[in-house]
C-alpha cells in the first residue's frame, strides 16, 4: 500500500495492544464483562515472551511453608531496595494470592503437592515472618509456568470472544483532534495494510525492552515498543536505570536457566569449586536477591576465581540433585542445558554468568494502570492510556525484582486495567471518528524507511547492543557511561538515515525490524541517560564510583523526558493502602 | 556453509523457488536460525521467516529443514548436511519465502475447545488435584503450537478443513485427560466423527516431527480408547 492509500479503521470499546500474559489478563476481563475488545499483537499471541517463563508466580497461599501476604509485601518492598510504591505493593501482594486461584480455575495445569493443592518452591528474597526462615512461596507448572499461564489465558480469551488481530504491528497511538487518546496505527505484517484501531481506552501490554543488550534473556520481540510509542507521544518514562542482570543465563547462549534451580537446591561455584556465596550472603546464598548473586558473580570472574580458558563464568551446579528431581521439576531447564551448553545437568554443571533479564522501570503508572504523566509538578492521569506488564513501571518492582514477582505482576495488574476500564468505561468516553490526519506522523515513520540508499539497520542496531552492554553493565562508573553516551549518540543520529531494501508490502519484517530500532534507541537513551544521573547505588543499579544507597538524596523516582533528554523526578509512594510503612533498612541477606 | 532456501514473493514471483547462498557462519551461529538471520542482515534483508524466542518455546520458526520439520532455532548447525535445504513447512498455502499461513492450523486448533471447561462450582481456593492425575497432562499441555506434527501428516495435507489433525487432537485429549474438566463427552461426542478424528491412520511422522519430543499419536490412540471403553 503506498504512503496516502486509505486506511482500514476498526472501532473496539478498548484496544489492548501486546497479548503476553499482561495484555492477555486485561483483555480476559474486559471480554468476561462483555466489552468489545481487540488484542493487537505482533507476534502470535502464544508466542510472546511470557511464554519462556519458567521458575513460577509468587503468591503467599502458604502451601509448602506458613506464609502471608504482608510477608510477601515485606519482601518486595525490601527487594525493591525501597524505591517501590507500598500503595501498589500491598496491591501485588493481597490479589495474589486470588489471582493465582483464579488462573487454577482457568484450567493452568500448575504442579501439585501429595495432597492435590499447588506445588509451590522456594525463590531468591523470599522470608518467612519479616525476614526470618526461607518461605515457598512460588507456584510453578514445572520450569515451563509462563507457557502454562499464557496458553491458559489465551485459551480463556479465546472461550470469551475477544477479538484477536495477530501479527499487526503498532506503530503508535493516535489523538484525535481534542488531544486525547483514541486509538492505534498498526500495520497488519501480512499484507502490509495500515489499519487505524479506534477505541475509548488504550492498553499498552507491549512488555521489556532487554534487546538494548548483548546478552539478554529476553526474545527478539523485547524491543521496548510501548516505551517508544510513550515517548514519541511526550510522555515520561521511570525508573529506566534499573535493569535486572538474571545471575544464570547460560554463558555464550544467553537463554535462561530459572531460579528455580537454586530454589530445588542448586548452588554456584567458582574456579575453585568454592561455593562462593556463602561469603556474600551467609544466610540466603544463593538464594540472596538476584542483584546481590549478580554482583557476587562478577566480582569472582573479575577477581580472576571464573571458570573455563579464559574464566568468563561460573557454574550452577544441579548434579548433587539426583536424576529423578531433575526430571520431574526441571525438565525444560535439562533440555536447555543439553541443547546450549552441550552438557547434561545430571551429570555436568552448567555454565553461566549475570545476564541481562529484566526492566524494572518502564511507563509509570498508578495500581490501576492509568499512564502516569508529570513534567515538574504534580502527577496527572492520561486519561484512556493505560500500560501493564513488563512495559509499566507501577512501580511494584523498584530497583530490583523478585523472581516469580512479574507473572504475578502481569496477572494482579493486567486484572485490575480490565475492571478499572470497565467500572469507568461512561466517564472514559466514546471512541472518536479518527479522520487519517491523526495518523500522519506513524505513517511517515514508516514511509521514510523506504528511502534507497542509507544505513543497515542489523549493523546499528548490534552497535547500539554492544555499547549499553560494554557501558551499562553490572557495575558502572560515570567514565564508563559517559564514553558510552558518546557512542550512543553518533549510533542514535544513523539511526536516523536506516534504509530498508525490501520494498514488498507482504510480510515485510525488515520493515517491521527497522521500526522497532526506533524504541531501541529511545529505551537505551533514556538508560544511559538515567544510569548517568542516579549517583548512588540501589538494587540493580550499582555505581562502582558510588557504592552507598543514599537515602537522603535518593528515595525517588528517576523520570526520564524524551525531549532534550531530560531527568525530573516523582515521590516514592511510602504510604502503603492499610498496613503500616516499611521504612528503610541496611539490605542484607 | 552452503544453503539452499525457498524463495517465493507473491508480488514479483509466479512461482517459487529455491535460492543458494554460501556464507560463513559468525563464531556465535550454533544454530540453523542464526545462519538464516546471518544472510537476512548481511546479504538479502528480504528473506522472510518468523522467530522471536530464539529457544525452542514460542514455536514461531517451524520449517522444513533437509526434508524434515523442526524449529530452527533449535537445530545444530552441525550435522546438518549440504547444501542444507530449508523450505517452508509442507501442506499449508506459502505467505512468503518460509512463513506459511497458519489459520487452518489454527482454527482446527481453536474446534476442540480448548480450554477447560467444568460444570463444578468454583471452590474458594484451588481444585484439588492428585500428582498422579496432574501427570497425565504431561506430555500433552507442553505443546507451542508450532504446527511441525500437522504439517508432517499426510491425512492433515489432504483435509486440513476437515481432520483436527495431531497438534489439535494432542490439546483435545489435554482436556479429557484433565480431572478438572467436566465435559468429556461433550469432547469426545465431537470428535466421533469420520475425519475429525478418525482420519489418523498412525503413521506416526507427528512424533518424529515434534521438537518438544510430544507423542500427538499416542494421545490420538487414548482417545481412542476412552470412546471405546465409554461404550462399553
Ligand atoms: C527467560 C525468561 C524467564 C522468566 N521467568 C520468569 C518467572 O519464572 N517468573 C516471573 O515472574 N517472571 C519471569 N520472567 C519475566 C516475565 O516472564 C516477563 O516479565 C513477562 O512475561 C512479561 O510479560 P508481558 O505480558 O509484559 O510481555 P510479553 O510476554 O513480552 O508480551 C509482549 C506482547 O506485546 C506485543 N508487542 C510488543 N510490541 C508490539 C507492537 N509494536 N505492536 C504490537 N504488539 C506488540 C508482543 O507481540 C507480545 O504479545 C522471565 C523472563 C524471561 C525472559
Amino acid at each position: 500500500m503506498a504512503a496516502g492509500a486509505k486506511l482500514k479503521k476498526r472501532r473496539f470499546d478498548a484496544v489492548v495492544v501486546g497479548g503476553g500474559g499482561a495484555g492477555l489478563r486485561a483483555s480476559l476481563e474486559l471480554a468476561a464483562r462483555g466489552y468489545h475488545v481487540a488484542v493487537v499483537s505482533k507476534v502470535f499471541p502464544t508466542r510472546s515472551h511470557t511464554v519462556a517463563a519458567q521458575g513460577g508466580i509468587t503468591s503467599a497461599l502458604g502451601n509448602v511453608s506458613p506464609d502471608h501476604w504482608h510477608w510477601h509485601m515485606y519482601d518486595t518492598v525490601k527487594g525493591s531496595d525501597y524505591i517501590g510504591d507500598q500503595d501498589a505493593i500491598e496491591y501485588l501482594c493481597r490479589n495474589a494470592i486470588e489471582v493465582v486461584y483464579e488462573l487454577e480455575h482457568m484450567g493452568l495445569p500448575f504442579s501439585r503437592l501429595d495432597d492435590g493443592r499447588i506445588y509451590q518452591r522456594p525463590f531468591g528474597g523470599q522470608s518467612q515472618n519479616f525476614g526470618g526462615p526461607q518461605a515457598s512461596r512460588t507456584c510453578a507448572a514445572a520450569d515451563r509456568t509462563g507457557h502454562a499461564l499464557l496458553h491458559t489465558l489465551y485459551q480463556q480469551n479465546l472461550r470469551h470472544g475477544t477479538h484477536f488481530f495477530d501479527e499487526f504491528y503498532s506503530v503508535d497511538f493516535i489523538r484525535d483532534s481534542q488531544g486525547r487518546i483514541a486509538g492505534v496505527l498498526a500495520i497488519e505484517i501480512e499484507t502490509g495494510e495500515r489499519y487505524l484501531f479506534e477505541a475509548a481506552a488504550v492498553v499498552l501490554a507491549t512488555g521489556g525492552g532487554g534487546r538494548i543488550f548483548k546478552h539478554t534473556t529476553n526474545a527478539f520481540s523485547c524491543t521496548g515498543d510501548g516505551l517508544g510509542m510513550v515517548a514519541r507521544a511526550g510522555l515520561p518514562l521511570q525508573d529506566m536505570e534499573f535493569w535486572q542482570f538474571h545471575p544464570t543465563g547460560v554463558a555464550g547462549a544467553g537463554v535462561l536457566v530459572t531460579e528455580g534451580c537454586r530454589g530445588e537446591g542448586g548452588y554456584l561455584v567458582n574456579g575453585d569449586g568454592e561455593r562462593f556465596m556463602e561469603r556474600y550472603a551467609p544466610n540466603a546464598k544463593d538464594l540472596a536477591g538476584r542483584d546481590v548473586v549478580a554482583r557476587s558473580m562478577a566480582l569472582e570472574i573479575m577477581e580472576g576465581r571464573g571458570v573455563g580458558p579464559r574464566k568468563d563464568h561460573v557454574l550452577l551446579k544441579l548434579d548433587h540433585l539426583g536424576s529423578d528431581i531433575i526430571m520431574e521439576r526441571l525438565p525444560a531447564i535439562r533440555e536447555i542445558a543439553i541443547k546450549f551448553a552441550g552438557v547434561d545437568p545430571i551429570e555436568t554443571p552448567i555454565p553461566v554468568v549475570p545476564t541481562v533479564h529484566y526492566m524494572m522501570g518502564g511507563i509509570p503508572t498508578n495500581r490501576f494502570g492509568q499512564v502516569i504523566a508529570n513534567d515538574g509538578g504534580e502527577d496527572e492521569i492520561v486519561p484512556r492510556l493505560y500500560a501493564v506488564g513488563e512495559c509499566a513501571c507501577v512501580s511494584v518492582h523498584g530497583a530490583n525484582r523478585l523472581g516469580g514477582n512479574s507473572l504475578v505482576d502481569l496477572v494482579v495488574f493486567g486484572r485490575a486495567v480490565g475492571r478499572h476500564i470497565s467500572d469507568n468505561f461512561a466517564e472514559l468516553g466514546a471512541p472518536a471518528d479518527l479522520d487519517e490526519s491523526s495518523a500522519e506522523l506513524g505513517l511517515g515513520r514508516i514511509d521514510r524507511l523506504a528511502r534507497k540508499e542509507g544505513e543497515r539497520p542489523d549493523l546499528l542496531r548490534e552497535e547500539i547492543r554492544d555499547t549499553l552492554q560494554a557501558h551499562c553493565g553490572v557495575f558502572r562508573t560515570e567514565q564508563t557511561m559517559r564514553e558510552g553516551w558518546i557512542k550512543f549518540e553518533q549510533l542514535a543520529g544513523r539511526c536516523e538515515q536506516v534504509a530498508v531494501k525490501d520494498a514488498c508490502e507482504i510480510f515485510n519484517t525488515a520493515r517491521i525490524e527497522a521500526l522497532e530500532l526506533d524504541n531501541l534507541v529511545t529505551v537505551a537513551r533514556a538508560t544511559i541517560v538515567s544510569a548517568l544521573n542516579r549517583t548512588e547505588s540501589r538494587g540493580a543499579h550499582a555505581r562502582d564510583d558510588h557504592r552507598e544507597r543514599d537515602d537522603e538524596h535518593w528515595l525517588k523516582h528517576t523520570l526520564y523526558h524524551g525531549d532534550g533528554d531530560r531527568i525530573g523526578y516523582r515521590p516514592i509512594a511510602m504510604q502503603p493502602l492499610t498496613v503500616e510503612t516499611f521504612k528503610p533498612k541496611p539490605r542484607t541477606y | 556453509m552452503r544453503l539452499s532456501i525457498y524463495r517465493y514473493n507473491p508480488e514479483t514471483q509466479r512461482s517459487p523457488q529455491l535460492q543458494d547462498f554460501e556464507i560463513e557462519p559468525g563464531p556465535e551461529a550454533k544454530f540453523l536460525l542464526d545462519a538464516l538471520l546471518q544472510i537476512k542482515d548481511e546479504v538479502d534483508d528480504s528473506l522472510t521467516l518468523r522467530r522471536s524466542c530464539r529457544e525452542g518455546v514460542c514455536g514461531s520458526d517451524g520449517m522444513n529443514i533437509n526434508g524434515r520439520n523442526g524449529l530452527a532455532c533449535v537445530t545444530p548447525l552441525k550435522g546438518l548436511k549440504e547444501p542444507v535445504v530449508v523450505r517452508p513447512l509442507p501442506g499449508l498455502p506459502v505467505i512468503r519465502d518460509l512463513v506459511v499461513d497458519m489459520s487452518q492450523f489454527f482454527k482446527q486448533y481453536r474446534s476442540v475447545k480448548p480450554y477447560l471447561q467444568s460444570d463444578e462450582p468454583v471452590p474458594l481456593k484451588e481444585r484439588l488435584q492428585a500428582p498422579a492425575d496432574r501427570a497425565e497432562l504431561d506430555g500433552l499441555y507442553e505443546c507451542i503450537l508450532c504446527a511441525c506434527c500437522s504439517t508432517s501428516c499426510p491425512s492433515f495435507w489432504w483435509n486440513p478443513d476437515k481432520f483436527v489433525g495431531p497438534a489439535g487432537l494432542l490439546q483435545a485429549y489435554r482436556f479429557i485427560a484433565d480431572t478438572r474438566d467436566t465435559r468429556t463427552n461433550e469432547r469426545l461426542d465431537d470428535l466421533n466423527d469420520p475425519y475429525r478424528l478418525f482420519r489418523c491412520h498412525t503413521i506416526m511422522n507427528c512424533v518424529d516431527a515434534c521438537p518438544k519430543h510430544l507423542n500427538p499419536t499416542k494421545a490420538i490412540v487414548k482417545i481412542k480408547e476412552t470412546m471405546l471403553s465409554r461404550e462399553l
